[in-house]
């Protein structure tokens, strides 16, 4: 009848241990370790001027892999969000140049941007059609949709007030880094307090048995899109208005990108497992990596090798960690 | 081909198993099982699920090597490290579950690996039809053509294609398990008469089926295992059904099972004429608090479908369901769940346990209502519910924090367990609560069932132990192809009266008991 049978400190310790030993854990000492030994190496990187650029311009990403991450805990993956990030950006920008109140212009790009994932949910959960096939459909339909609709102009002349990449909070900190931060705490306390995303680990880590227990794996599917659409819908936000212009293209492979953070991040891609802290950290690992490619004088074409790289070793890592729980 | 077709004297035995024993970690599957089978022979194995019947036909089929013991073929001992080696030494193995490529033609299908080929390697498809073709008609089999797609076949073509498959590598030793599970009463016909033709042509067939009705129109011998053991090889002719089913659950009176005696109160769950085909037929029973009621019957006799049908994850098409009184309609576990009912699924890796969860969100994962509040959960309170699980069920974690994927069988069950009795039901269904798991871990199991039955708790207890379902229910069904066959009060219940209910010989059995 003895049931926790190890002694209180022992577990104290285990548990400190374990926490240090965390994919979370792991990224804070890579991003501050890679600070440092590339500060070494040329102290130009440590300037407060280039570490701000890159949370800056890489907020975006950090922002969108929250809600991916949420997608691919749920057991789900979405290649569409790269595409949908340049729509809402066009979306928001046209408004606000032509006239609409500006706090409309961005909520078009929330709402619509909950709007198209919330489909692409209800077509996955509800139709049973894979999200990896869905999702490549919207894809195509929106970047050939976007390209044809602008004909490849960008939007010029945004209002001054439309860049929320402008606003300093408290006259020091930047907007995209702020949402970036208060995205992440928001999600990973929702994940981790709410019934709502107790269901979503539930449905990645093994859908039968929560439909077993009375949820209801459409709806959480569903939700779990909707909110990756208003994460999306602020990450277009934060890409719109952080260059005088809006291009109607985004970043090639954008979607890749965030799907890394996300795996690096700890997520496993076989769902179930995962947080939003660590996707956070990833992204910003990765946009850290980048910059200091320059800095050590080596190409930035590397950093998308550098990224294959990360994806490997974290994807093994995982696969090695379930199969050894598989066997226990 | 020809020869000695029926020799009652086995000379040398085409295929002879000595002495094969089997573990798997934890279970004894086999303990020194000898078995033969000659030329022209149809031998029967028989035995109740978990006798060893399938770990015995894995070893003769190379799908993994026997602890000790030997298989010759021919009298020679063969090494059946792979199914390719048992292939080669001319033995085919028909499973259940049909081994097909639906895309392919019934040629494609019976040449796959083995094509006949045309010089440069290319495959002679020409050869392919017309042996194909050839096949077909040794068999005498014409309603079917080389150039099919086997997806668009029935199950019945589809095992002849397997059937065909197997002669077309020259199969000596035929191993079928099971084969009538999928068919009509026309197909078992057709079925039959080919084996006859194999046996004609001086093929060993070993035939698995838990149909006795079968094994006396077709077997010549019967072979039954129980437990792991050969308990004992009869010629068909000198036995009867009785003896069979005797053999088979044999009588083992153990005292592992403590029910506790308690008073029964009102129903709890009342089902009336409950449909959902194709293996729900017109159930009616009762399960009344305080009451463990045992449902026994065949794996595929329907009694999952049952259980999944009550708990809305397969909403009843006909029949009435009422809940302490209340007519109630569910259509969704969700709904059973506000309903009082829990249900303790089967398959504990696959339905029960959430595995790289924690042992914590396991247990409150049927009961976040209970433990959330405004839709945020309460840790506090699921720290709590976790412990008290934890403590109640004896679960030997580390800590609740642990990972549930990471404990042992017996210590899955418990949780999958709880986490439904965390919900306060009224109404609990547990589908094989003990399989697979350890003696400790069962005991544990049992004596819970005993205290929640104690505390007025309804149980539906699906189990193919018998021992179990004699051990523990105070009254026992029996289904049989999606129908409730028969119904034993505590005392009027034995190995031998519900073993031939399951089996369909009820009347045999009760003469002989």
């Amino acid at each position: 009848m003895t049931t926790v049978t190890l002694a209180g400190a022992e577990v104290d310790l285990r548990r400190r241990l374990k926490v240090l030993a965390s994919q979370e854990a792991l990224l804070a000492i890579a991003v501050i370790g890679l600070a440092i030994a590339v500060g070494l190496y040329n102290p130009r990187f440590l300037a407060a001027r280039n570490l701000s650029d890159v949370l800056l311009g890489n907020a975006y990403i950090a922002v969108a892999a929250v809600g991916m991450s949420m997608v691919i805990i749920s057991g789900n993956i979405d290649i569409s969000v790269g595409a949908l990030i340049g729509v809402l950006a066009t979306i928001s920008g046209t408004l606000a140049v032509n006239g609409a109140p500006i706090v409309v212009a961005w909520l078009a790009a929330l709402v619509v941007g909950i709007l198209v994932m919330a489909l692409q949910g209800v077509i996955i959960a509800y139709l049973r059609i894979p999200a990896i096939v869905v999702t490549l459909g919207m894809l195509s339909i929106l970047k050939g949709g976007l390209i044809s609709v602008t004909g490849g102009k960008w939007i010029t002349d945004l209002p001054d007030s439309f860049h929320l990449a402008d606003i300093e909070l408290l006259g020091v900190l930047p907007f995209p880094v702020f949402l970036m931060i208060l995205a992440t705490i928001l999600a990973a306390l929702w994940m981790r307090y709410s019934a709502s995303g107790r269901a979503i680990y539930a449905v990645g880590g093994n859908a039968e048995a929560a439909r077993l227990c009375g949820i209801s794996q459409p709806r959480t599917i569903v939700m779990v899109f909707a909110l990756h659409g208003l994460f999306a819908g602020a990450a277009a936000l934060l890409y719109a208005t952080q260059l005088r212009v809006i291009q109607s293209t985004v970043p090639p492979n954008l979607e890749l990108t965030i799907i890394t953070a996300s795996v690096v991040g700890g997520v496993s891609i076989l769902g179930g497992v995962g947080t939003v802290v660590g996707s956070t950290l990833a992204a910003v690992l990765i946009a850290e990596i980048a910059s200091a490619l320059v800095f050590i004088d080596v190409s930035p074409y590397w950093i998308r090798a550098v990224q294959g790289v990360l994806i490997l070793v974290t994807v093994i890592a995982d696969i090695l960690r379930r199969r050894r729980m598989a066997g226990a | 081909m020809t020869t000695d077709l029926h020799s009652e004297t086995p000379a040398t035995p085409l295929l002879s198993v000595r002495t094969v024993e089997k573990s798997f970690p934890g279970v004894r599957a086999l303990s020194g099982v000898s078995f033969d089978a000659v030329r022209g022979e149809v031998h029967a194995l028989l035995g109740e699920n978990g006798a060893g019947k399938s770990t015995l036909i894995k070893i003769v089929s190379g799908v993994f090597p026997p602890d000790r013991g030997e298989v010759l073929v021919d009298g020679k001992p063969v090494d059946l490290a792979r199914p390719d080696d048992a292939r080669r030494a001319g033995i085919a193995t028909i499973y259940q579950e049909l081994l097909l490529f639906p895309e392919l033609t019934v040629a494609e299908n019976i040449f796959m690996g083995h094509a006949p080929r045309a010089n440069l390697r290319r495959i002679d498809w020409r050869a392919m039809h017309e042996k194909t073709n050839a096949l077909l008609a040794s068999l005498e089999i014409h309603d079917l053509q080389a150039d099919r797609v086997v997806g668009s076949l029935s199950v019945g073509n589809r095992q002849r294609v397997e059937i065909l498959r197997a002669l077309s590598q020259d199969a000596r030793i035929l191993i079928m398990d099971e084969p009538t599970a999928a068919l009509t009463e026309y197909d078992v016909t057709r079925l039959f008469d080919i084996v006859r033709k194999l046996k004609a042509r001086g093929v060993a067939v070993i035939y698995i089926s838990h149909r006795l009705d079968e094994i006396f129109a077709i077997a010549d011998r019967v072979t039954v295992l129980r437990d792991g053991a050969h308990v004992a090889t009869k010629r068909v002719a000198d036995t009867d059904a009785a003896e069979l089913v005797q053999l088979m659950v044999g009588r083992r009176i153990e005292s592992l099972f403590p029910k506790i005696a308690v008073s029964i109160g009102k129903p709890v769950l009342e089902v009336k004429d409950l449909e959902r085909r194709p293996l729900t037929r017109s159930v009616s029973l009762t399960v009344r608090a305080g009451e463990i009621v045992g449902l026994a019957g065949l794996v595929g006799s329907g009694r999952s479908e049952l259980a999944q049908t009550i708990f809305g994850v397969t909403p009843a098409d006909n029949g009435e369901i009422r809940i302490t009184g209340q007519k109630v309609d569910i259509r969704s576990p969700a709904q059973a769940r506000s309903l009082g009912v829990a249900y303790v699924p089967e398959d504990r890796g696959t339905q029960g346990l959430v595995r790289p969860m924690t042992v914590r969100e396991n247990f409150s994962l049927a009961a976040l209502g209970k433990v959330a509040f405004g839709g945020f959960i309460d840790r506090g309170a699921e720290r709590k519910l976790a412990g008290d699980g934890v403590r109640r069920f004896a679960v030997k974690a580390s800590s609740i924090e642990q990972i549930a994927g990471k404990l042992s069988g017996g210590n899955q069950q418990k949780i999958v367990l709880g986490k439904w009795l965390a919900n306060a039901p009224k109404l609990l269904i547990l589908d094989e609560p003990t399989r697979g798991i350890d003696v400790g871990a069962k005991a544990e199991i049992h004596r819970l069932m005993g205290e929640l039955a104690a505390q007025g708790l309804a149980i539906l207890m699906i189990s193919s132990e018998l021992p179990e379902v004699l051990g523990m229910s105070d009254r026992v069904l029996v289904m049989r192809e999606g129908r409730i066959v028969a119904e034993f009060s505590r005392e009027e219940a034995t190995q031998e009266s519900i073993g031939a209910a399951m089996m369909g010989s009820h009347e045999n059995a009760e003469e002989a008991a």
